[in-house]
């Protein structure tokens, strides 16, 4: 496989050289985890995106997609595993998210274009492709209209449905909508206004834990060193704080499953069937199973939370590249 | 009177707010349509009232400042909107095409400030359908100061609009509203969003000048 440069400084968009950095980098002790072994910036459109890469920069190329509110680094278990069997792991942080620039407007379109810019910047020929929850959603959009950019897409729990949209009525449908926009539009007003609130390294990790309910503390503690920053008052996340969960817009999950059925690459679909676990769409296998694109497959753990990479780390990186192993 | 122009903070972005005729009473905030920008002078079609005549450049248009990177969304830029009504208070909207689709998210969304909204023809008013169009995703240039900014025409022209999602704005309007009839149909081009709200017992038709009249 031919692999293309990363994009950097001589764009002009303010990025970074590719870098050794491991050395310079002050995390948080966590079994296993491991900083990059390089970053860099790719430009989109103006706006600089985060890099980060583990493994041979001249294996073949795997290339990671973080959820909504999460960041690349998130993947400081999961990449250097798959790195270790031989692939060049790269991902980027969304706009907004980790040390990607701050956007003045975000979207679905906007980060699926990102997605775009990225996996151009990194190759010109087909690769790997591995979205968990919103990314894997995102890049379910980008490959039915670029199908040609992934040779394998995996799949981490970011198979939305509309069979498993929570049970409301359209009473309480639109109440929730309404407070939403509220909230959204309040938020917007006051945006030059808005920062993070400081907090200490336990702090911010404690105050995580709602949306990650089955990930160690320990975890969320180095998740804290590497995914805020500190100053004079704190550590404060860096994603940008106009953004909330939630959102508003017509987007509806069932819309997914098209573009799933339309795929004709080699697809690993991963459900997590924990029920209670905040994060997540919740599909069920007889949800997804229907919209399988001809050779799809589909696995589903009823044990393992929506943080599936996370949460059993080694699982998942085994089922993945025994999913690869004919890719090689 | 020639227009005048001020500018409204919008996060770091700039956006212009013109005004078209002066008057007492609460002002007729005009929308323009998809990759169009506010009128130069008053038009005709706003004799009626007799308050203050402005219009809004949305982001990427006009004279407003154009942003890195696209992420462009009808719901995003009811924030322009949601300026204005920051810094006036209530104001009747009279919405062409792109603007008539923004001009309902925002009437729903502040209840107690849009004193009425007119849905009328212009370009944007189909967005991409009801349902997501086509995949089509491409990485445009970096636009710079270019007007219309490329990434608001690529992007507000495939935002998928379906009809129950219109509605719910319609709901929010007809719940909290202490107008008779404060959402007009005068469109006569109706993209399905357009005609379910159309079709919907809160929702009147008028041609467009008796719409602003019984706004006025």
């Amino acid at each position: 496989m031919k692999s293309t440069g990363i994009a950097n400084t001589s764009d002009g968009c303010g990025g970074r050289r590719l870098a050794d950095v491991a050395s310079a980098d002050q995390t948080r002790e966590f079994s296993g985890a491991k900083a990059p072994d390089r970053t860099g910036s790719i430009d989109s459109s103006g706006l600089r995106l985060a890099l980060n890469e583990w493994g041979d920069p001249e294996a073949p190329v795997l290339a990671m997609v973080h959820g909504g509110f999460d960041f690349s680094r998130t993947f400081d278990v999961f990449a250097p595993m798959i790195a270790e069997a031989g692939w060049r792991v790269v991902a980027w942080d969304a706009r907004g998210h980790g040390d990607s620039d701050h956007a003045h407007m975000y979207g679905w379109s906007a980060d699926v274009r990102d997605h775009l810019a990225a996996i151009q910047s990194i190759s010109s020929e087909p690769i790997v492709l591995l979205g968990h929850s919103k990314g894997g959603g995102q890049l379910l959009d980008l490959l039915d209209g670029r199908p040609s950019l992934a040779k394998a897409f995996v799949n981490l729990d970011g198979l939305p449905s509309q069979f498993s949209s929570p049970d409301v009525n359209d009473r309480e449908r639109r109440r929730m909508r309404r407070a939403d926009l509220a909230s959204g539009l309040d938020r917007r007003r006051r945006r030059n206004e808005l920062s993070r609130r400081p907090d200490t390294i336990e702090g911010l990790a404690e105050r995580r834990q709602p949306m990650n309910p089955r990930l160690s503390r320990e975890w969320l503690e180095y998740l804290v060193t590497v995914g805020a920053r500190h100053d004079d008052e704190g550590w404060r996340w860096k994603i940008d704080p106009v953004l909330h969960l939630g959102g508003f817009g017509p987007w509806r999950p069932g819309w997914s499953l098209d573009h799933l059925a339309a795929l004709e690459m080699p697809f690993l679909g991963v459900l997590s069937g924990v029920q209670d676990d905040p994060m997540g769409w919740k599909s069920r296998h007889s949800d997804i199973e229907p919209f399988l694109p001809p050779g799809g497959r589909l696995e589903y753990y009823d044990d393992i939370g929506h943080f599936l990479h996370i949460e059993q780390t080694r699982v998942i990186a085994d089922l993945v590249l025994e999913f690869l192993e004919p890719l090689r | 009177m020639t227009r005048s122009t001020e500018f409204l903070l919008n996060g770091s972005l700039r956006l212009a707010l013109h005004t078209l005729a002066e008057g007492e009473g609460h002002p007729l905030l005009l929308l323009h349509g998809l990759g169009e920008q506010s009128p130069m002078s008053r038009p005709a079609w706003t004799s009626a009232w007799n308050g203050p005549v402005l219009a809004l450049d949305f982001t990427g248009h006009g004279d407003s400042d154009v942003p890195v990177s696209g992420g462009y969304t009808p719901e995003g830029l009811m924030s322009d909107v949601d300026a204005v009504l920051a810094q006036l208070g209530p104001v009747t909207i009279v919405g062409r095409g792109f603007g008539a689709w923004v001009g309902l998210l925002i009437a729903g969304a502040r209840t107690s400030l849009v004193h009425g909204v007119i849905l009328f023809d212009g370009s944007g008013a189909v967005g991409g359908g009801s349902q997501p169009p086509t995949p089509y995703v491409n990485v445009l240039p970096a636009s710079g100061t270019t007007k219309p900014d490329p990434y608001a025409l690529l992007e507000l022209s495939r935002d998928p609009r379906p009809p129950d999602y219109a509605l719910d704005y319609v709901r929010f309007v007809l719940e909290d509203s202490e107008i008779e009839n404060p959402i007009v149909v005068s469109a006569r081009i109706r993209p399905e969003w357009l005609a379910a709200v159309a079709a919907d017992i809160g929702v009147i038709e008028l041609p467009l000048e008796q719409a602003i009249e019984s706004f006025a």
